[in-house]
């Protein structure tokens, strides 16, 4: 099967089970791509991690960089229109309904069910991407750990603490 | 800045240039910035119609702010409001990344740029670590809350299971406990 079908279908299966965005499919994301087809490797993943979260926009186009990395800017685009289209037509279709549901215990149930779930799935991705730092030694941890700390007690500009994470790691330190 | 008054209604270039502002301004997340735009700065959405919008969009698949996107686009201009918005929400963010794809793939083997992006990565992770822990914070300790959330992160960061199965088996589960909750908390008030 041309590379291209297969980044269609797998990221258009992946779009509508990303409940609780992106950040959620990431391990997905990472089975499928380095696990199952063996498109990057570990260290690749956490590095293409690292530009999209250094770039603007949403995380999700973390799928246009190993689309890229596959298939060349066909794949790009293509890896970016099927994580993107199957769930932003969903979302126009749901829309339409939602608002019939507003203050139903049924609505209230399905918030209260997911949230927690989609909590685990974001720290699942944070454990993963850290895990999965090239050739991750204690100091790769100990910049993980500062810099969870950082952002989760102060109000620190993220760009900052990843520009001084990179110093660290062009100093040879990481 | 206040954020009474009526909410504006926009037209479809505004549309446009409101969710490429936002998408250029994403850095390490969207949506802070998405908010802001839409209720402070342009005044489009109310903050009580927000909480709604980011609840639904929080149990759509998908990205958070593209479906964000899509949604306001549609209630504004159906659906080329939403071709509209999403549009400018990614304009930025896609030209970023497929240059820094070029780049990581002409310059990524150097030794500078894979010890760079060692650090970056390292932080990114805490970046991730640091958001859903907050989020946790912000669930509160019902002890359903911490099964679901350790259940979810233990099948897949340390199980390794895929996601589909994991959602499958936790998600019908979690919001049918969550249902009975809201019974016998219904029942307790009565």
């Amino acid at each position: 099967m041309s590379p291209l079908v297969t980044i269609a279908w797998r990221f258009a299966v992946l779009s509508l089970i990303a409940v609780g965005g992106v950040t959620s499919i990431l391990p997905e994301v990472h089975r499928v791509t380095v696990d199952v087809h063996h498109w990057l490797t570990d260290a690749e993943f956490t590095q293409m991690f690292a530009i999209a979260q250094a770039s603007p926009g949403p995380n999700m186009l973390i799928v246009a960089l190993i689309g890229f990395h596959v298939a060349g800017f066909p794949g790009a685009l293509v890896a970016a229109g099927a994580i993107c289209l199957p769930s932003c037509t969903l979302a126009f279709l749901v829309e339409r309904v939602w608002q019939r549901f507003r203050g139903t215990p049924f609505r209230r149930a399905f918030e209260a069910g997911l949230a927690p779930i989609s909590v685990g799935l974001m720290i699942a991705t944070g454990w993963l991407v850290a895990r999965g730092a090239p050739g991750a030694g204690w100091s790769a941890y100990a910049i993980t750990g500062a810099a969870t700390v950082l952002m989760l007690f102060t109000r620190v500009n993220p760009l900052l603490v990843f520009a001084g994470a990179g110093v660290l790691g062009l100093l040879g330190l990481v | 800045m206040s954020t009474t008054g009526p909410p504006i209604r926009p037209t479809l270039g505004e549309l446009y240039r409101g969710f490429l502002a936002t998408g250029a301004r994403g850095f390490g997340g969207t949506l802070p910035w998405a908010r802001r735009m839409l209720i402070e700065e342009r005044r489009w959405l109310t903050e009580r119609e927000f909480i709604d919008l980011f609840s639904l969009c929080n149990f759509l698949p998908g990205p958070n702010v593209s479906s964000m996107s899509v949604i306001v686009g549609a209630r504004f201009h159906g659906p080329l409001g939403s071709v509209a918005a999403l549009g400018g929400l990614l304009t930025v963010p896609l030209l970023t990344i497929l240059t820094l794809a070029v780049l990581y793939q002409r310059f990524g083997h150097l030794p500078g740029v894979d010890a760079a992006l060692r650090g970056v990565g390292a932080a990114a992770g805490g970046l991730v670590l640091a958001t859903g822990l907050r989020m946790a914070r912000a669930l509160g300790r019902a002890p359903r809350v911490l099964v679901f959330l350790v259940a979810a992160f233990v099948a897949v960061a340390v199980l390794r299971l895929p996601l589909v199965p994991v959602l499958l088996g936790l998600a019908p589960l979690s919001v049918f406990v969550a249902w009975l909750e809201s019974l016998a908390a219904w029942h307790t008030r009565s």
